[in-house]
């Protein structure tokens, strides 16, 4: 582990360096020096620095950001995981819904944008809308695949020891396609995270993406970058999470399809 | 190993009342009449045709033949996990409809749920029956240690050998308390010294039970160590006609049945002379 660690240290620290020569020297203008962002980022997350309005205001937005993260990402995943179970098992379902369902998936989430915000306005609504949306297809389409690809023996093994209808879904369909819907969760939530930004620079009052939106009006170019990093933070921790979820789900089961 | 299948814990006894009152004179466990199976359309060549097979309570049939004669498929249909184009499917006097409890199936692949613990793999069939905790408990003790995988029953199927696999497949099936046992080739993927070990364990096992069992296998050998009689099919789509029951060879040996005695021999000679002789038939043909 320290290992690791020790490994893993190098490449970051030159690069900051490497960032602080080619401010000193005048190779990058505009943008300050590490130890300025490095004060802007314990400002925003402690305060008793600047004394501006996003002085310790850190867990404000942060929580703004994950729960429209949040918000929108359950949506997507209680929708699209009974779906794609449906449209992965039922052959009239599957060809009611999937060319519905094929031909608006190409459409960006960026291009929902506009007209999100004419229907939803302004606001923290069209962020979670728009959440739902980036979040919804990477869930239904790992579903469905994860459906289908379950080995058609352990279906055989289930109805051979007794298991029907509902039960064959619940006992042996979900439980071997959990690994696949994981994987599309873990991208969901990633896209999930690029979008909330997105959403937040439209005008919302609070939020990661809202600060580095307003900061760039007030060429706060610290406050920006001391925003992306908690942003970057904010997406590693929140896959962890949700691995972490799956894994006390299981209790240490075995995460493999087959 | 064997030793932890000596116990003779049999909660169904073959000749029991309940069974006497539901027979209707005879005591077939698997009754076969006229039935065929064509895959595809009505035109090509039928995979099974006018199959005639029974099977009695508390016997041990093999079935042996070349590869595409149609014996996995008889099994499964046996199993209802493929369905008869024609022709009589029973089961204990019951038509079969669909895959069942009733009708324990072991795959040569285990078909075991990986995210299920041994003992999990095991208690799996009787909680589908909503059997009463405790006696899902006792069950699944009862059957884990008859596999004698006592031991191992809070791993998962990823973290057992072959053959560990296939016991903890076949204590599965026995758990549900089968009419008949249905297994197909369950021992074509294990080692010969696996294969050797698990052979003696279930005619052991199937003794001690008293289980019905249907057992597909394209060695002549495990056929004439485990049967009590052999049923030779032939045929098959890929050789132009289709599948069939050439002959039905008894095996009157005792058990444990010793490889090398001059008896066994010349049973396993008969059987294939049989194989051989519908081989050579259809290559002149």
């Amino acid at each position: 582990m320290t290992r690791r660690i020790l490994w893993a240290l190098p490449f970051p620290i030159a690069l900051v360096a490497l960032w602080h020569v080619a401010v000193v020297q005048g190779w990058m203008t505009i943008i300050p020096v590490p130890k300025d962002v490095a004060v802007e980022l314990w400002d925003f997350a402690v305060g008793g620095v600047y004394d501006s309005v996003y002085s310790g205001t850190l867990l404000t937005h942060v929580w703004a950001s994950s729960s429209r993260v949040l918000f929108g990402f359950l949506w997507a995943a209680a929708i699209a995981v009974p779906l794609g179970i449906l449209i992965g098992r039922n052959a009239r379902t599957s060809a009611m819904l999937e060319p519905t369902l094929s031909l608006l998936r190409p459409i960006p989430v960026t291009a929902w944008v506009p007209l999100v915000l004419i229907v939803f306005g302004l606001g923290a609504g069209s962020a979670v809308i728009l959440v739902f949306i980036a979040a919804f297809y990477p869930i239904l389409l790992s579903t469905i695949t994860g459906v289908k690809g379950v080995p058609e023996r352990l279906i055989e093994a289930g109805a051979m020891l007794g298991t029907s209808g509902w039960r064959m879904l619940t006992r042996v369909v979900v439980p071997a396609s959990l690994p696949t819907i994981l994987s599309g969760m873990r991208i969901a939530l990633g896209f999930a995270w690029v979008v909330v930004v997105v959403g937040e620079t439209t005008g919302v009052p609070t939020g990661l993406g809202s600060t580095i939106t307003e900061a760039r009006e007030t060429s706060n170019t610290a406050l920006i970058i001391a925003g992306m990093t908690f942003i970057g933070l904010a997406g590693f921790y929140s896959d962890k999470l949700l691995v972490l979820v799956f894994r006390l789900m299981r209790r240490n089961r075995p995460l493999i399809a087959t | 190993m064997s030793s932890a299948l000596q116990k003779t814990p049999s909660s169904r006894s073959p000749q029991s009342p309940a069974d006497a009152a539901t027979s209707t004179g005879s005591t077939s466990a698997i009754e076969l009449h006229a039935v065929s199976k064509t895959f595809g359309d009505a035109g090509s060549v039928p995979s099974l045709r006018d199959i005639e097979l029974e099977v009695a309570e508390a016997e041990f049939v093999a079935i042996v033949g070349a590869s595409g004669c149609g014996k996995s498929t008889l099994l499964r249909i046996v199993g209802g996990l493929e369905t008869a184009t024609d022709g009589v499917v029973r089961v204990r006097h019951e038509d079969v409809r669909g895959p069942g409890p009733d009708r324990g199936v072991v795959f040569q692949d285990y078909g075991l749920f990986p995210w299920l613990s041994v003992r999990e793999n095991i208690a799996y069939g009787p909680k589908q029956r909503r059997l009463p905790r405790a006696e899902v408990d006792e069950i699944a003790d009862r059957f884990t240690e008859m596999v004698g995988l006592e031991r191992v029953s809070a791993r998962f199927p990823s973290e057992l050998s072959g053959g560990m696999q296939q016991r903890v497949a076949i204590a599965r099936v026995l758990a549900n308390d089968p009419a008949v046992l249905l297994m197909d080739e369950p021992f074509g993927a294990l080692d010969s010294l696996t294969r050797l070990s698990m052979q003696t364990q279930l005619r052991q096992l199937c003794s001690d039970l008293g289980c019905t069992v249907l057992f597909v296998t394209h060695s002549v050998e495990e056929a004439v160590v485990l049967a009590d009689r052999v049923v030779v099919m032939a045929g098959g789509p890929s050789h132009g006609t289709a599948g069939h029951i050439r002959t039905v060879v008894p095996v009157d040996l005792g058990f444990p049945r010793d490889i090398t005695e001059p008896g066994f021999n010349e049973i396993k000679r008969v059987l294939l002379a049989e194989i051989f002789a519908e081989q050579s038939a259809q290559d002149v043909a």
